[in-house]
């Protein structure tokens, strides 16, 4: 009897749960009241903007306290050329986890924290064009530097659970032999020990790491597909979409992303990184489209 | 090598934006407890309440505040009530609330186990005396229940003053995220910094967590003797 009242609470508590998200779906539909509209933004006078707080180089609170980072500049540009001053933008610091929260709350207008485009957040947010590409980068100690993937037959590779270079090469290189590890710190240790022959992750963290690190070089620069990092704003939200979509080909155009990667990302990468291999060019952006 | 890792603690705006984060932090985990004993008492008190309906109704709300983990009703209510009724409201507010929430419960909890664990002749002594049910509260029931709910009491608060560091996912940026942001921003010119960031904040907490002991235990004595 005991167990049957509780397992009544369950049920009355998830139907409030629900409730309450059906609630929000309804609210959800009506597209009328966009908070986040150009014009509403106009009229608050300033452009709230979610972005990291602890992820440099792209956005992080330096020890002054200030937000700093690649998409941190790209934000104070976008109220520059919205509302005539780069200092008219309000920042929201995110998680990763809440990302899409803040969006569709509409505590937020938009999202610029390097936000990777997939097919299963397409779903709950709208993309803009976007303003960075990654892609898998390997990297190996000098003196035995891996630079093509046929190196490593026979060789172990060093991956991070559940990344996307685990799943490239499960699927790509099955014969070649992966040691996994959840942590990025535990994989670049055993890097370091010598564990495995090379070590496979995205291509910009990579880079940061063996420019801190002496005697690793980044042999492979750029392997798999490339994924890409975007602007986001809620569902639906078209208007400022493609307001965004406009100013982030003009920005490419005039080489904006060239500026804010050396004021940014070149002092943490390094002169051994090319720019492009991580902003987007004109041709590039025409193609995503 | 490792020792100079102590000095990201000193660097620019470094140690005032940690003392800024413990502010956040106690000052949720203060309002929240205070509000939670006050109202954790009433709830407790209710909930000895031998009507059927008053009784579900508490139990409901404690299973549901029980079953429900504290990340979840933070989003709930930051996000959820913004997107079901439009009301926007400052997350260090709705920490507050779902925390004294929370401590409500528990500590409603632990006080309708001490009151019930009350020999039945303290009640009966008050009523044969003429004393009204309020009075006997007042004067019999409440000042023991007292004795016995503090371990529990003590247990709670300083658990809620260590669970503070969820709301940062509502985006209220209390002393542990304070310490993230400077390791994550250091860590390339300074490895060593997470022993020494978490190091210290380990240290705050020890400073916050410890005096709410101390004064348990000397509470204790003292009803003892």
């Amino acid at each position: 009897m005991k167990k049957f009242s509780r397992i009544l609470v369950v049920l009355a508590v998830l139907s409030m749960a629900m409730g309450l998200m059906t609630g929000c779906g309804n609210k959800k539909s009506e597209k009328s009241d966009n908070q986040s509209s150009v014009e509403q933004i106009k009229k608050n006078g300033k452009i709230k903007v979610g972005v990291f707080s602890d992820k440099p180089p792209f956005g992080y609170v330096d020890k002054n306290g200030k937000n700093q980072g690649y998409d941190v500049v790209l934000a104070h540009r976008l109220a520059k050329d919205l509302l005539g001053d780069e200092n008219k933008v309000e920042f929201v610091l995110v998680e990763a986890a809440s990302r899409v929260e803040f969006l569709q709350s509409n505590k937020v207008d938009v999202i610029l924290a390097n936000f990777t485009v997939t097919d299963e957040r397409k779903e709950v947010v709208d993309y803009a064009l976007p303003y960075m590409k990654v892609s898998l980068g390997v990297v190996s100690p000098n003196g035995k530097v891996i630079t093509d993937v046929k190196q490593l037959k026979g060789k172990k590779l060093i991956v991070n659970k559940g990344t996307t270079a685990e799943t490239y090469f499960t699927q790509k290189y099955p014969d070649i032999e992966l040691l996994k590890y959840d942590q990025n710190t535990e994989a670049f240790n055993a890097l370091k020990d010598g564990r495995g022959a090379a070590l496979a992750h995205d291509n910009t963290l990579v880079y940061a790491w063996a420019r801190e690190n002496k005697g690793f070089t980044t042999g492979i620069k750029s392997l798999g597909e490339h994924d890409f990092i975007a602007p986001a704003v809620k569902k639906g939200n078209d208007d400022l979409k493609s307001w965004i979509d406009d100013e982030i080909t003009k920005l490419t155009k005039e080489g904006f992303f060239e500026k804010d990667y050396k004021k940014t990302l070149l002092p943490v990468y390094g002169k051994t990184v090319e720019a492009d291999t991580v902003i987007m060019n004109e041709k590039e952006l025409k193609e995503y489209k | 090598m490792l020792a100079s890792g102590i000095n990201i603690l000193f660097e620019g705006q470094n140690m005032a934006r940690l003392m800024s984060g413990l502010a956040v932090t106690i000052k949720i985990a203060l309002i929240a407890v205070v509000l939670s004993l006050i109202f954790g008492v009433i709830f407790g008190i209710i909930m000895t309440s031998k009507n059927l309906i008053v009784k579900a109704v508490c139990r409901f709300y404690l299973e549901a505040i029980r079953i429900i983990p504290i990340l979840v009703w933070l989003f709930l209510f930051y996000f959820g009530l913004t997107r079901a009724m439009g009301i926007h409201l400052e997350g260090e507010f709705i920490s507050i609330v779902v925390f004294t929430m929370w401590g409500t419960a528990e500590m409603g909890d632990i006080v309708r186990g001490a009151v019930t664990s009350m020999p039945k002749h303290q009640t009966e002594s008050g009523l044969s005396l003429g004393l009204t049910k309020m009075q006997i509260y007042r004067y019999i029931l409440v000042p023991q229940t007292v004795r016995r709910v503090l371990p529990g009491a003590i247990n709670l608060a300083t658990r809620m003053v260590k669970t503070t560091s969820l709301v940062v996912i509502i985006g209220v940026v209390e002393v542990l995220k304070v310490g993230q942001q400077i390791i994550e921003g250091g860590i390339l010119n300074t490895p060593a910094a997470p022993l020494w960031v978490y190091g210290f904040i380990f240290f705050l907490y020890f400073i916050l967590c410890y005096p709410i002991s101390i004064v348990a235990k000397r509470l204790e004595a003292k009803w003892q003797s």
